[in-house]
């Protein structure tokens, strides 16, 4: 596969290590009344869909940045690809 | 007490296969320069002053005496003589200040610098960079025999320099020697 | 017309082969003679040869049923000794002087093979027997069966040497990828090239021109052979096209990546000193046009299998581009108007030729007999065809002698590659045969690929698709006047009544077979297809598939499209192992990663040890010592005696700095890092975000906002990894920088009594207890000067020290601290001495940090910070985890001091049961202690703090160990830590 590294733009897939669901940045409030039902959630109930997901890729081989991926994982279509930085600043992690 | 002498990380000097040349050097001195948060302006003018730019995404600064170019996001690494810059950590951290983190890296990395009219065709079997499209000043992070190295394209058309592992200095030699012999 | 030679008794004039040179090769050791540009098949046909091989199952007498890489049946092994290679497709290897061929899947000779009994058990052996026939005794399949099962079948053998070549691995960008040099391909690689687009031509062949090169008709004023020529040689002036002749596109994977096997030294005896057999490129490519020609299809009809049958379009290739009639007596058996072009020109050849077409309204000829609506309905000739049998239209039959017969169903475009991203082809009815479809990314279809089976087709064809994918506005290349005739087919796939009528020849596969599977129930293609093996083996059915299908549709009272064809699947053709491995076997395996020590450890007679890549001194035997034991004993005692030093460079590195550094540690170790004072050093534990440990090491503060962190020698990647998805995931705002500079420094444990009295004679700076305490880090100078780090930090329980400088200097550093130690006997110790002394001291290390264990199983429960967040903290306080008789790390000492007390086995209660129920541990880590003089362990053993002094027994059912053994605290030595802080 190539993956379109926003700042690299296209490299191979195998450049990259995969770690899966993006949702792996959504790490809950530790401090939260339910923190460890929402990190059981968070560590173990993570999707695997057929078909669209956001996925983590880290550019071990490249510039050592973690990118969000959108990829169909039946077609292997890419449609998104967002430093991982990015992201997690527009979610609001500090 | 007698100081301490350091050693190359190959010892490899210098073969010619067919038209190609590989060439350990030793003579390049490394950090790293990472802009503190915040501090990518500031950096950047810095960067400016010892390299005349800043080296954008994927491109080297060819300049003189230190050379400059694009590791990651607001991460650089500079080259300069080691004859005259061995404490070139220590030069940056004095020009940068606070506006960045230094790490001393020429103990990391082994250099060899790959000339000849088989140059491309030597790296089309090595990496996956392609070779025959980049410019003077491009670089490519890149596996050469499972080993991530850094490939810049020099001035000279046929010049490329390889940054690789130290400790697999051995490895890579013999993948370049392998590679040139097969295309010479 | 016919020019008899004295060898080559096939060989008629014209053809692409060059007559000026005589190549000599072997088959079955007879020696033979061809020209260069033959093939081996080629060869041996002008040789008079048809028979080259018997059939998989039954052992029938084969030939070759085609002139390319589709070829089911003439398969040999080439070449001798450690370069032998079985089923290598004689109508593709080409030919060289000194070629050696033999014959496989035979008992005895190729013309009398004593497994051909299998061909009169025929009625046994159909299609599923195996399945069927070997059920019982069930012993009897490994001990009977198999072996004598996997005897007869196969084909080629492999040589059992090591194969001598080499092999490259590499890659290649384009804007355009072209797959096939024939009319298609050759155009869309002039339209390309005349733009200036970087282009890639790449063909299986050794000539291009595919086709072209097998055909009479002109291309404007050139032969279509000239015309390719020409095109070729301009392509060849082209800086910006490659051309890739003898290179196999193998696969079209994701996003335009191709896979192509480039057979660069396949046509030598031996490829040249240095330079690799065959190249597996990956190339990259924006666009592609896939003009990858199609396959003629054979009829199925009783006894289609001799030698000497073939497809009439391989008739037609032996005769036009090699010069060969493989007989001058021709049949040709079609149901399509192509069947005629074999005929005419086989009759332009001087070849006597009779046509038998299914149609009743086939054309005429006035050079050649056409026999309308009839039909093959056998053959003869033992070890090749001799005559055939036909049935006129009026039911009356005819036996015509012949030992040539062409057989044409129609022709198949080359559907593969548009097929291998899930693409499913559509029926063409005009055809009779699939057409392209869904199109893997970047890729248009040209040519007879496309079903275009004209040649005028093909040449607009290639000229559109290389428009088209590069989005040129600039005018095509004149497209030169070429024949242009429709395709006129009625199909039929088998003649009706056939008892023996092959289908799918490489795998012996007959009419019968897929009319019995589809009796037996297997009614999906891909069932049809693992039931009979039709389709499978090195040939993938490209002969064979669409008469299965055809069947198999006829049988369902369903259309073919309805049938649906089997997921075609890379690689095009077959492929060898190494070209898949590249350079990356024996000793080039993986990188060899070498410490700074390195060079010296080996002029000290090293045994090197490799962990991870890298190579590390495991011991430094001694002039004397017989075993490796000796040698550790002696390391560690000497280090605990005196002084010793080891080389712990490979442990991983990262530098951390920026303003929230401490808070960042603070987040990745489960322990406090944030008060810790610079100059001093800190065990940290980081745990993975379930709870479980993940890696442990130090963190070194060597300023406010700069620290090192160490990491196990394996996990120094991961954990670099995890620390950059904490940095730029989840605390994206922190002032924090982040780099691996494991190489950068070459760095050295330094243990025992006498560390410092030899540190001191080295370092520039002050390094007493008071100066410099346990613990303590610091940016020093070494030898006057050089830029250096300190860490008094000890993994062995000795006073002891970790020193680095930069990794140039780090030979001249061991040599130095030996020079230094000389008085105190100074040892070299290897990992397993510090192996021995770290399970002495009760450390925990990759056997017990294992990924299945606890902060709590370590004994290290309360290092978890509850008063901040770490990655791990919640999950690490479930409940599962911190149940009181949880696995706790104990030590384990032998009651008979002789006994070992060997990793891997479990605790038992010393009186209860020996069974999986009564587990209560296991042993992780074990050594023999020089310093105590009999063997211990480290062990997790259930509720361990609180059964110290126990006697259990410790088994391995597995390795017959049964030991009483005591349970103790894991810190055999020094517990108080005494020596440390020394």
């Amino acid at each position: 596969m190539i993956i379109n590294h926003p700042l690299l733009g296209p490299r191979d897939s195998a450049e990259f290590t995969y770690m899966g669901d993006a949702r792996l940045m959504d790490r809950p409030d530790p401090d939260a009344p339910d923190a460890a039902a929402a990190f059981y959630d968070y560590a173990y109930l993570r999707d695997n869909p057929a078909g669209w997901h956001r996925e983590l890729w880290f550019h071990e081989a490249g510039d050592r940045s973690w990118l969000v991926v959108t990829r169909n994982t039946v077609t292997h279509e890419i449609s998104a690809v967002e430093l991982a930085s990015d992201v997690a600043r527009a979610q609001g992690r500090t | 007490m007698d100081r301490l002498t350091p050693v190359p990380a190959l010892g490899a000097g210098t073969q010619t296969i067919g038209s190609v040349t590989i060439a350990e050097n030793s003579g390049v001195a490394l950090a790293s320069v990472a802009a503190r948060r915040g501090q990518s302006d500031a950096c950047g003018k810095v960067l400016k002053s010892i390299l005349g730019d800043v080296p954008a995404v994927g491109k080297a600064i060819l300049h003189d005496p230190e050379a400059g170019f694009w590791m990651g996001p607001d991460q650089w690494m500079i080259g300069a003589p080691m004859a005259s810059h061995e404490d070139i950590a220590d030069q940056l951290k004095a020009s940068f200040g606070d506006a960045a983190s230094i790490t001393e890296q020429s103990g990391a990395w082994v250099v060899f610098d790959v000339t000849g009219a088989k140059m491309p065709d030597m790296c089309e079997i090595l990496c996956n960079v392609p070779i025959r499209k980049m410019v003077a000043g491009d670089v490519q992070r890149t596996m050469i025999h499972q080993l991530g190295c850094f490939v810049i394209r020099r001035a000279a058309d046929d010049h490329i320099r390889i940054l690789g592992p130290r400790a697999s200095a051995g490895t890579l030699h013999h993948a370049l020697v392998t590679a040139a012999k097969s295309v010479a | 017309m016919k020019q008899k030679s004295m060898t080559q008794t096939n060989r008629i004039a014209g053809g692409q082969v060059d007559r000026s040179t005589t190549l000599k090769f072997s088959f079955d050791g007879k020696q033979y003679a061809g020209h260069d540009g033959d093939t081996l098949a080629s060869a041996l046909l002008a040789n008079g040869v048809r028979l080259m091989g018997r059939s998989f199952k039954y052992h029938r007498p084969r030939g070759p049923l085609t002139a390319g890489s589709e070829e089911p049946n003439a398969l040999v092994q080439l070449r001798i000794g450690a370069r032998q290679e079985p089923n290598t497709r004689a109508t593709t290897a080409e030919l060289f002087d000194g070629l050696t061929a033999t014959s496989q899947n035979r008992l005895g000779s190729l013309s009398f093979d004593l497994l051909a009994i299998n061909d009169r058990l025929s009625n046994f052996l159909t299609a599923g027997f195996y399945y069927k026939t070997f059920m019982w005794p069930k012993a009897f399949w490994e001990k009977v069966y198999e072996p004598i099962i996997r005897n007869a079948a196969g084909l080629g053998s492999l040589s059992l040497h090591d194969d001598p070549d080499v092999y490259e691995k590499g890659f290649l960008h384009c804007d355009l990828l072209i797959i096939g040099a024939g009319p298609a391909g050759l155009m869309a690689a002039l339209t390309a090239g005349r733009s200036g687009a970087d282009v890639i031509l790449a063909d299986e062949d050794f000539r291009m021109g595919g086709r072209l090169n097998a055909e009479t008709f002109a291309i404007g004023d050139a032969s279509g052979a000239d015309w390719a020529a020409a095109t070729v040689a301009e392509l060849t002036s082209m800086p910006n096209v490659r051309l890739l002749p003898r290179t196999t596109v193998i696969g079209a994977f994701d996003h335009g990546i191709y896979g192509a096997v480039e057979r660069i030294s396949d046509h030598l005896a031996t490829p040249a000193p240095d330079k690799p057999r065959q190249i597996l490129w990956r190339i990259y490519t924006q666009k592609t046009v896939l003009a990858a020609g199609a396959i003629e299809r054979p009829i199925a009809f009783e006894n289609n299998d001799r030698p000497g049958i073939m497809t009439a379009s391989a008739l037609r290739t032996y005769a036009n581009r090699f010069g060969v009639a493989v007989d001058q007596r021709n049949a040709i058996f079609t149901n399509n108007d192509d069947g005629h072009r074999t005929a005419t020109d086989l009759h332009a050849k001087g070849v006597k030729v009779t046509v038998i077409d299914t149609r009743t309204d086939a054309p005429k000829s006035q050079d050649y007999e056409v026999l309308a609506g009839a039909q093959v309905v056998n053959t003869m000739g033992r070890l090749g065809l001799t005559f055939a049998q036909v049935r006129l239209q009026g039911g009356s039959e005819r036996t015509i002698e012949c030992s040539a017969l062409g057989t044409s169903g129609g022709w198949n475009p080359n559907v593969h590659m548009t097929c291998h991203q899930r693409g499913r082809p559509t029926w063409n009815a005009d055809l009779a045969a699939f057409v392209p479809n869904d199109l893997p990314y970047g890729m248009t279809v040209a040519g007879a690929a496309m079903g275009d089976l004209s040649t005028a087709g093909a040449l607009a064809g290639g000229a559109k698709a290389a428009q088209t994918a590069l989005g040129l506005t600039t005018p095509l290349p004149t497209i030169p006047d070429a024949e242009d005739a429709p395709v006129n087919i009625t199909p039929f796939w088998y003649v009706a009544g056939s008892n023996r009528a092959w289908v799918d020849q490489q795998n012996d596969v007959t009419v019968k077979d897929v009319k019995l599977s589809h009796q037996e129930g297997f009614r999906s293609v891909e069932h049809l297809k693992r039931y009979t093996t039709l389709g499978m083996a090195t040939d993938q059915g490209k002969t064979a598939n669409m008469g299965g299908l055809a069947i198999m549709a006829e049988l369902a009272g369903k259309t073919i499209p309805e049938v649906g064809t089997t997921i075609f699947r890379p690689p095009y053709t077959p492929v060898a192992i190494g070209a898949f491995a590249g350079r990356h076997r024996g000793q080039d395996f993986h990188p060899k990663r070498l410490t700074p020590t390195h060079n010296w450890a080996a002029e000290q007679g090293a045994v090197f040890v490799e962990v991870g890549n890298w190579m590390r001194a495991q011991w430094f035997p001694r002039a004397g010592e017989t075993t490796w034991r000796e040698s550790v004993d002696r390391e560690v005692m000497a280090t605990r005696g005196s002084v010793g030093v080891c080389d712990v460079t490979t442990l991983g590195k990262v530098d951390v700095q920026g303003a929230d550094a401490a808070t960042f540690l603070n987040k990745i170790y489960c322990n406090g890092f944030a008060k810790l004072p610079v100059g001093k050093v800190r065990y940290g534990l980081m745990l993975r975000e379930d709870g479980i440990a993940m890696d442990d090491g130090t963190a070194a503060r060597l300023a406010e906002d700069h620290f090192v962190v160490t990491t196990t020698t394996a996990n120094a990647l991961p954990v670099y990894r995890h620390m950059e998805f904490v940095r730029q995931c989840l605390v994206p705002d922190m002032d924090v920088q982040l780099i691996s500079t494991t190489e950068s420094w070459a760095q050295y444990a330094v243990a025992g009594p006498n560390a410092r009295r030899v540190l001191e004679k080295i370092v520039d700076q002050d390094i007493s207890n008071d100066a410099f305490p346990f613990m303590a880090c610091a940016d020093i100078t070494v030898c006057g000067g050089l830029r250096a780090r300190l860490f008094r930090i000890s993994f062995s329980g000795e006073l002891a020290y970790e020193i680095a400088v930069p990794t140039a200097y780090g030979d001249a550093l061991i040599r130095r601290i030996m020079q230094a130690g000389a008085e105190f006997d100074i040892t070299p110790y290897g990992t397993e001495a510090l192996g021995v002394m770290r399970i002495e001291k009760g450390h925990a290390a990759g056997n017990e940090l294992n990924g299945t264990t606890s902060a709590q199983n370590l004994g290290m429960g309360r290092m978890v910070s509850t008063k901040k967040d770490s990655i791990g903290a919640v999950l690490s306080r479930r409940e599962g985890l911190n149940t009181d008789d949880d696995l706790r790390q104990v030590g384990i000492k032998p009651v008979d001091p002789a006994d070992k007390t060997p990793a891997g086995a479990h605790l038992m209660a010393a009186d209860g049961p020996v069974d999986a129920a009564h587990d209560q541990g296991y042993v992780t880590s074990a050594c023999y202690s020089p310093t105590l003089g009999h063997h211990i362990a480290l062990a997790f053993l259930k509720d361990g703090v609180n059964r110290i002094g126990e006697q259990m027994r410790l088994v391995s059912p597995l390795t017959g160990v049964d030991v009483a053994v005591e349970i103790c605290s894991a810190h055999f030595v020094d517990p108080e830590g005494v020596r440390l802080r020394g």
